[in-house]
């Protein structure tokens, strides 16, 4: 923007066009007090105080909104600006509980430093009205006091601008004027997703987080800027610390994937750091009985343990599992520990459960399995078509995006059997029966291809295999397409001319596209749709998977997968093999693939596979078939399981290794759009928890191999000397720049939007895929489709959501969603007990009785260990990515008529 | 109705219209809107039944109209073509209306008007001092015409207007015309109309809206009512023509949910605009397209700034934002939108018709035209008065208004409502017009005009009309919010006895702030009653805060009442009505008021029929 001059205080200043004053005069080192405006939201000029003279202007002006103009005379500081600012000031102050003895805010609070400032001990305002509101507590999350309200509306416009739920506005009007929800309903009834992101805005004690009241004040808070342990959106935030635990999470606007933003498990969700259940010390279980054990006895039983099955039975009769919760650093070793010191490439980890189908399918199609653009990118789109995922609950800063883009006028398509909150803010919403994506994808392909909307161009020039993906399309005419998925014929049309007619058209999707046993199938239908529209490689378009855990990414990058090493390196690549054996400093390294997670379950089950080291994963409630898996786990001769809690599967283990949580080490998590980002230890270890690629270092040189690194900034050194993809990734880089790889090179600015001038693997290549039925279909016998996945406040297996007070209090128990139809044939009612079986087992749940899930279909969320939907999931896998169907399989649901106990974990 | 197909078919269709009106026929001319407070509907029933009655059917039209203005005198009629003009007419005078003038062509005296100052019944409408000063441009349709029928609007030239701009002119001639005529924005601001409409038609965008501002939240205001009410089709061939001029193809009219005469008017208005092809695409075959929605307003006084207008009409809470954008840049849903009040656009078709110049002879060198106030207060002539633009307020006062009632003393008039200043009598020949007033500390305003006598005291004004802001505040901006609360506070503590001088400090340095630093017309304005009063009355002030005393007996608080023993008859009618038991005395005992118990209410002041209640 053009540099314009003008006058700041008498003197000539520059500033940019466009700026508002109070920027101008920040730029030019002059700050104004200001208590409604936050960079982050659109100004409103509401509280007055940062009001100047302009020469010229009648009354004075709110610097907030005025934009500065060329020979602009202002002043800051005149009688008249300080005047004005000080009985604004008063007034406020003239209402306002004088309890900074004991307010939440005291310290962080800008009302209070401002009257600090200007020296405004007490009001001149005398017998006056005050405000007498009740205290909200109606939530477990945070506390409205409004009486300590100075309705500057950061909070209404945060919930509208940022969330983009707009729950609260203002109610009343004069001196009654207040933040209120609609009719004072209770903040859950208003629809509230208790994000907090309000909470985070407001510059008084009005909104504070309830579990850390009492606790610390704003001084004794020493603040770590680290990254969300949860999904993998790559949330940053401040962990605000005291007495060595973790009081409370803070927001700031200066986080590059999420601003001031975070989600209820972001915000709200860490207490699971500091709870008593915490692993704090090995445990060794001989005969069925668990005891406490040191680091040296665990550590040398482990050692032993491991060398001898090795030695026995061969190394690929050791299994691995890494964690897409570590960091990348811990699953670089790990994989390095079974590759190198172990002998196998049986090492996998829960990717192969989520996205194992966007890895094998979009490498086909793209040469490059990862999320195209980024984040901020969606909200540039003019459609947006997001099937198969959840956004809003699954991955709620990447809803943000969508919510604003749909603002900005994009229409927003959802292709997903349930009608999702999404689906609020959607144009159209097709609801296909779950299993048929394939189909309804070549039908639009089909209606794109059949009213010439494609995009030839792109299609002829950079991309092969048309032709035959193209004629596998012509078979998918929407009446067909009707006739498999439910999906209105035209509708279907008209979905597909919105998608075809964009400019800019993004997908998102998830694992309701890829945990299927036509998965890869499902991902290179979707690669199809935005090869034919030319819609990759621009901002605002893209083929964009989102990425479940936090670091899923990167423990993929790391060749935490049993076919690769780091950067999607060949395992059966010999010169690849030779490098790192170099590296490594071994003889060889394992030519041929190793077992994937569910291949290493059958293979226990069958006693093949005879010991497994099982790194922060909780197969017990996250794989399909636990009763399988049980057996499986049961059979093994040695199991070694390192967590921070004792989980469903640590309970099995022969030993236990506390590891750290990640508010205690450092390291780096690569997130959903490839960025990598640092993770920063804020507290000193729990107990006698030890870093996990310490650990596994530590293991390593007990089976007589030397792995030594000072620090994870050393590992990553190592990392990026073998992975041209984080060839340039260091950790002094990424504490200034934002990089998402492919970075090859310490100059390489990293790679924000994939194949911008050509594909990955050269050309983008078209597959013909054809729709088949899922593995398992309803009969008599199991009427009904059981689809599962994950809910906003709870997080994959529990182990941390339900050891944060809030959210385990918020959401308690497990639940099933069913459609009012079928629970009014079943004589169901909501909230009622209700069990649902399939061929693999039975469960227990309160029933949500409900429009979301379509007729014929049950929803259960897979989080809950009393009511584990996938005791009923069916194992069967996809072909090529060997992920499993979790969204279909056939149950039947039947009312319980005994009273049965909430099981609480 | 066929629709027009273009403006010789809409003049044919005129000329058949004006060709079937007979000038001798009598016409019965009965206020059916302001003055259905005081009973108009059942004069009216009464009058047509008596005509049905006497077979008069056929030689004798009653035409319900709108307001005529003097409502001081409602219910009133006018017969024509003799322009008898009846007054404050009951059902039972109708017979004698039907037997005597309209059968006879006899005047009924006592129902006619009597021109307090010299005593004498007036005949004729027309010589009526309260009509004869008054300069109707934008009234001029308001009491003569049907409003609910367009063929009335269309047989007195209505739409000639919008034939004009839209044959003979281009939109360019259409702004620079209204902008000759020195128009100004008749919703208080005063912003000059042509050079809105001159920057709503530079800006090139697909779209543009054009409001009417029908919010009219004054107490006491009830011009823009009145216009939409009586005479809906000036309003909406204003919008026409304005909307052609800048450009808009989509208009909006946001009126009080308050006013629901005006809004089944101006829906049975915008039906025959519909039917006869004046509104939706190709208006009178010009390839010009407009068309207009109502939005009701929901009873928030701040609905009427603008920007909060614009809110409440996209769904949204209604309060202010910062300007700019001005809603020429950026209005409904981000569109440029060109808002203009009822008045302002009520002038427009008699400016196409007559010329800018002919208009701009009218007022002063930078007020043009005229402007229309609502009397209310310590005078007479309570109503709706039309001036030309610079007429001193003495003159409305007196010669339009009638003076003040009981002989009593002019104190002040306060302009622009609860937004307005208090003017003292010093100024009573001060020219109205936009500058003067702000000179004094007053504004223009929409309107309102009360007029204050010497029983009025000046704190308890101020105290009303703060009373009035705060409650209306929107609560967004803390001076606007906090500001006026606290004045009322203060202003209630004086109003009680309770103030100190060095209150007034504050108060004064509160008003100032407020004023200076609010965020939109509200706040900036709400001061202006305290600021005048303070300036003009601070003796007042003083009285109330060192005497313990309000002059005006108006502030409860302050007043003592008692009883004169020799004046008292002993009925005991006052201790029977004093609902706090707070006089003494059985019957046949001489009474008296225990101060302690007294909640002033006034009652026993009231009732004694012996004036003994003394009040002091």
């Amino acid at each position: 923007m053009p540099e314009i001059t003008f006058y700041l205080n008498g003197k000539r200043a520059a500033a940019r066009e466009g700026m508002t004053i109070l920027e101008a005069a920040k730029a030019n080192g002059v700050a104004i007090p200001h208590l409604c405006h936050a960079g982050y939201l659109e100004p409103t000029g509401a509280c007055r105080v940062c009001v100047v003279e302009v020469e010229g202007a009648r009354a004075l002006m709110p610097s907030c909104t005025v934009k500065v103009a060329p020979d602009m005379k202002v002043k800051t500081g005149t009688k008249r600006v300080m005047r004005a600012r000080r009985l604004v000031l008063d007034l406020l102050l003239s209402a306002h509980p004088l309890d900074c003895l004991t307010c939440e805010g005291a310290g962080r609070c800008k009302f209070q430093r401002y009257c600090y400032e200007t020296g405004l001990k007490e009001t001149r305002f005398k017998d006056v009205q005050k405000y007498e509101y009740p205290i909200y507590r109606d939530n477990a999350f945070y506390v409205r006091d409004y009486n300590k309200c100075i309705l500057c509306g950061r909070c209404v416009r945060t919930c509208a601008e940022v969330q983009g739920d707009g729950i609260i506005d203002f109610a009343h009007r004069g001196f009654a004027t207040m933040v209120s929800t609609p009719l004072n309903c209770t903040m859950e009834e208003a629809g509230c997703v208790f994000c907090g992101n309000c909470v985070a805005s407001c510059p008084t004690g009005a909104l504070v987080e309830k579990d850390a009241i009492g606790v610390a004040r704003e001084w004794e808070l020493k603040k770590v800027t680290t990254t969300c342990p949860y999904c993998g959106c790559g949330c940053q935030f401040d962990l605000n610390v005291k007495d060595n635990a973790v009081v409370k999470v803070s927001s700031s606007k200066k986080a590059p994937v999420n601003g001031i933003a975070l989600c209820v498990k972001g915000r709200f969700g860490h207490g699971f750091i500091n709870n008593p259940e915490r692993l704090t010390e090995p445990m060794i279980r001989k005969n069925g009985k668990s005891r406490k054990a040191s680091w040296d006895e665990a550590m040398e039983l482990v050692a032993e343990r491991l060398t001898e099955i090795k030695g026995k039975s061969g190394a690929d009769c050791v299994g691995g599992l890494a964690s897409a919760k570590c960091t990348n650093e811990e699953n670089y070793v790990f994989q390095k520990f079974m590759r190198a010191v172990i002998g196998t490439n049986n090492v996998d980890h829960c990717a192969r459960l989520c996205h194992a189908s966007t890895v094998a399918g979009l490498a086909l199609a793209f040469g490059s399995g990862a999320m195209t653009n980024s984040i901020e990118d969606i909200a540039e789109a003019e459609v947006i078509l997001a099937t198969g995922t959840n956004t809003t609950e699954t991955h709620p800063i990447v809803a943000l995006s969508v919510k604003r883009a749909v603002r900005n006028g994009a229409k927003l398509i959802v292709v997903d059997p349930r009608r999702i909150p999404l689906c609020d803010f959607a144009a159209m919403h097709l609801r296909q029966k779950p299993g048929t994506d394939v189909a309804w994808l070549n039908g639009f392909m089909n209606v794109i291809i059949e009213e010439d909307l494609w995009d030839r161009e792109f299609v002829e020039g950079r991309c092969e295999g048309f032709e035959e993906a193209a004629a596998a399309a012509k078979k998918y005419a929407p009446e067909r397409v009707e006739k498999i998925t439910g999906i209105p014929a035209e509708e279907l049309r008209a979905a597909a001319r919105l998608y075809a007619g964009a400019e800019r058209a993004a997908i998102l999707y998830s694992m309701g596209v890829t945990q299927h046993t036509s998965g890869t199938d499902n991902v290179l239908a979707v690669a199809n749709l935005a090869m034919l529209t030319g819609n990759i490689g621009r901002r605002g378009t893209g083929v964009n998977p989102l990425r479940g855990q936090n670091n899923v990414q990167g423990a993929c990058d790391m060749g935490a997968l049993p076919n690769v090493f780091t950067g999607y390196q060949k395992v059966t690549d010999d010169s690849v093999r030779r490098k790192f054996a170099r590296a490594w400093n071994v003889k060889r390294l394992p030519p041929s693939p190793g077992l994937t997670v569910v291949e290493m379950m059958n293979a226990a089950a069958a006693g093949s596979l005879k010991a497994m080291y099982i790194m922060g994963e909780n197969p017990m409630i996250s794989d399909p078939d636990i009763n399988h898996v049980r057996e499986a786990l049961k059979n093994l001769e040695f199991l070694v399981v390192q967590d921070i809690f004792p989980s469903e599967t640590a309970a099995m283990a022969d030993v236990v290794l506390p590891a750290v949580s990640f508010a205690e080490k450092d390291g780096t998590f690569t997130n959903t759009e490839r960025r990598v980002q640092r993770v920063r230890k804020a507290i000193e270890p729990v107990g006698e928890c030890r870093q996990d690629w310490e650990i596994t270092a530590d293991l390593a040189g007990r089976m007589g191999y030397r792995m030594k690194y000072a620090d994870p900034a050393a590992i990553m050194r190592e990392i990026a000397s073998l992975t041209p993809s984080y060839g340039g990734v260091d950790y002094r880089r990424i504490e200034k720049e934002n990089i998402s790889w492919p970075c090859p090179d310490k100059k390489h600015p990293g790679t924000p939007i994939l194949h911008a001038d050509g594909f990955t693997r050269g050309k983008g290549k078209f597959h013909a895929v054809e729709h088949r039925d899922p593995d398992e279909t309803t009969d008599a016998e199991y009427p009904l489709i059981l689809t599962t996945g994950r809910m906003l406040y709870h997080y994959h297996t529990c182990t941390m959501t339900r050891r944060s007070k809030p959210i385990d209090e918020h959401v308690p128990e497990a639940y099933l969603e069913v459609n009012v139809s079928d629970a009014a044939r079943l004589g169901i009612v909501n909230g009622a007990f209700c069990r649902v079986a399939s061929r693999r087992g039975e469960i227990r749940a309160k029933a949500h009785v409900s429009d979301v899930p379509p007729a014929g279909t049950v929803f259960i969320p897979f989080h809950f260990a009393e009511a584990a939907a996938n005791e009923l999931t069916n194992a069967a896998l996809d072909p090529v990515a060997k992920i499993p169907e979790y969204k279909v399989c056939a149950v039947r649901l039947a009312p319980y008529a005994e009273k049965a106990e909430t099981v609480k974990y | 109705m066929k629709p027009l197909g273009n403006t010789r078919e809409l003049e044919r269709m005129r000329e058949k219209l004006k060709s079937g009106i007979d000038p001798g026929r009598v016409v019965v001319r009965v206020c059916m809107t302001g003055c259905k407070a005081k009973g108009a509907d059942a004069v009216a029933e009464a009058l047509k039944s008596e005509i049905s009655r006497k077979k008069l059917t056929r030689k004798v039209t009653l035409l319900e109209t709108g307001c005529h203005g003097f409502c001081s005198m409602s219910p009133v009629a006018v017969v024509d073509p003799a322009n008898v003009f009846y007054t404050r007419l009951t059902p039972e005078d109708a017979p004698e209306i039907v037997n005597e003038t309209l059968v006879k062509g006899k005047v009924i005296d006592r129902l006619l008007y009597v021109n307090p100052l010299t005593g004498k019944r007036i005949v004729k409408e027309a010589n009526v001092p309260f009509y004869r000063n008054q300069k109707k441009v934008v009234l001029r349709n308001c009491g003569r015409i049907d409003p609910q029928r367009i063929e009335d609007y269309l047989a007195g030239g209505g739409y000639s207007a919008l034939a004009k701009a839209l044959t003979a002119m281009s939109p360019e001639e259409v702004v620079e015309s209204v902008a000759a005529s020195g128009l100004r924005g008749r919703g208080g601001a005063g912003f000059p109309t042509g050079v809105k409409w001159r920057l709503a038609l530079k800006e090139r965008r697909e779209k543009k809206y054009l409001v009417c501002n029908a919010d009219e939240g004054d107490p006491g205001a009830f011009m823009d009512r009145a216009v939409l009410e009586g005479d809906p089709h000036a309003v909406l061939e204003g919008m026409l023509i304005g909307a052609y001029a800048v450009g808009a193809t989509e208009g909006y009219i946001y009126v009080r949910a308050e006013y629901p005469i005006a809004i089944k008017h101006l829906r049975i208005a915008l039906e025959q605009m519909r039917a006869l092809g004046l509104l939706g695409g190709n208006i009178l075959g010009s390839g010009f397209s407009f068309d207009v929605h109502i939005k009701e307003g929901a009873g928030a006084f701040v609905c009427g700034e603008e920007t909060a207008l614009m809110a409440s009409i996209e769904g949204r809470r209604g309060m202010p934002r910062v300007r700019p954008p001005f809603p020429i840049q950026s209005g409904l849903w981000g569109y440029p939108t060109c808002i203009n009040n009822v008045e302002t656009l009520a002038n427009v078709p008699a400016i196409m018709t007559k010329g800018h110049r002919w208009y701009a002879a009218m007022g002063t060198e930078k007020s043009k035209g005229t402007k229309i106030f609502a009397l209310a207060g310590m005078i007479n002539n309570t109503g709706l008065v039309e001036v030309p633009m610079g007429i001193t307020l003495r003159r409305i006062i007196f010669d339009v208004g009638g003076g003040i009632p009981d002989g009593k003393k002019f104190k002040a008039a306060l302009t622009g409502g609860p937004s307005g200043g208090c003017i003292p009598a010093k100024f009573l020949d001060l020219p109205i017009d936009y500058e003067s007033l702000a000179q004094v500390g007053a504004i223009m305003g929409s309107g309102g005009l009360i007029i204050m006598d010497e029983t009025t005291c000046m704190v308890d004004i101020a105290k009303y009309f703060m009373t009035f802001t705060q409650s209306e505040s929107c609560g967004k901006c803390v001076p606007c919010r906090m500001g006026t609360k606290r004045m009322l506070e203060m202003l209630t503590r004086v109003s009680e006895g309770k103030g100190e001088m060095k209150d007034l400090g504050l108060l004064e340095e509160t008003a100032e702030t407020v004023k200076d630093s609010s965020l939109c017309g509200l706040g900036q304005t709400a001061p202006n009653p305290v600021i005048t009063t303070l300036r003009y009355f601070r003796d007042e002030y003083a009285t109330h805060i060192e005497k313990k005393k309000c002059p005006a007996l108006k502030c409860r608080s302050l007043l003592t009442y008692t009883i004169d023993p020799q004046l008292c008859r002993k009925c005991h009618l006052c201790a029977e009505s004093c609902p706090a038991e707070a006089i003494a005395g059985r019957k046949k005992e001489i009474h008296q008021v225990i101060e302690a118990k007294c909640t002033k209410c006034g009652t026993c002041y009231t009732v004694c029929p012996f004036d003994a209640v003394v009040l002091s």
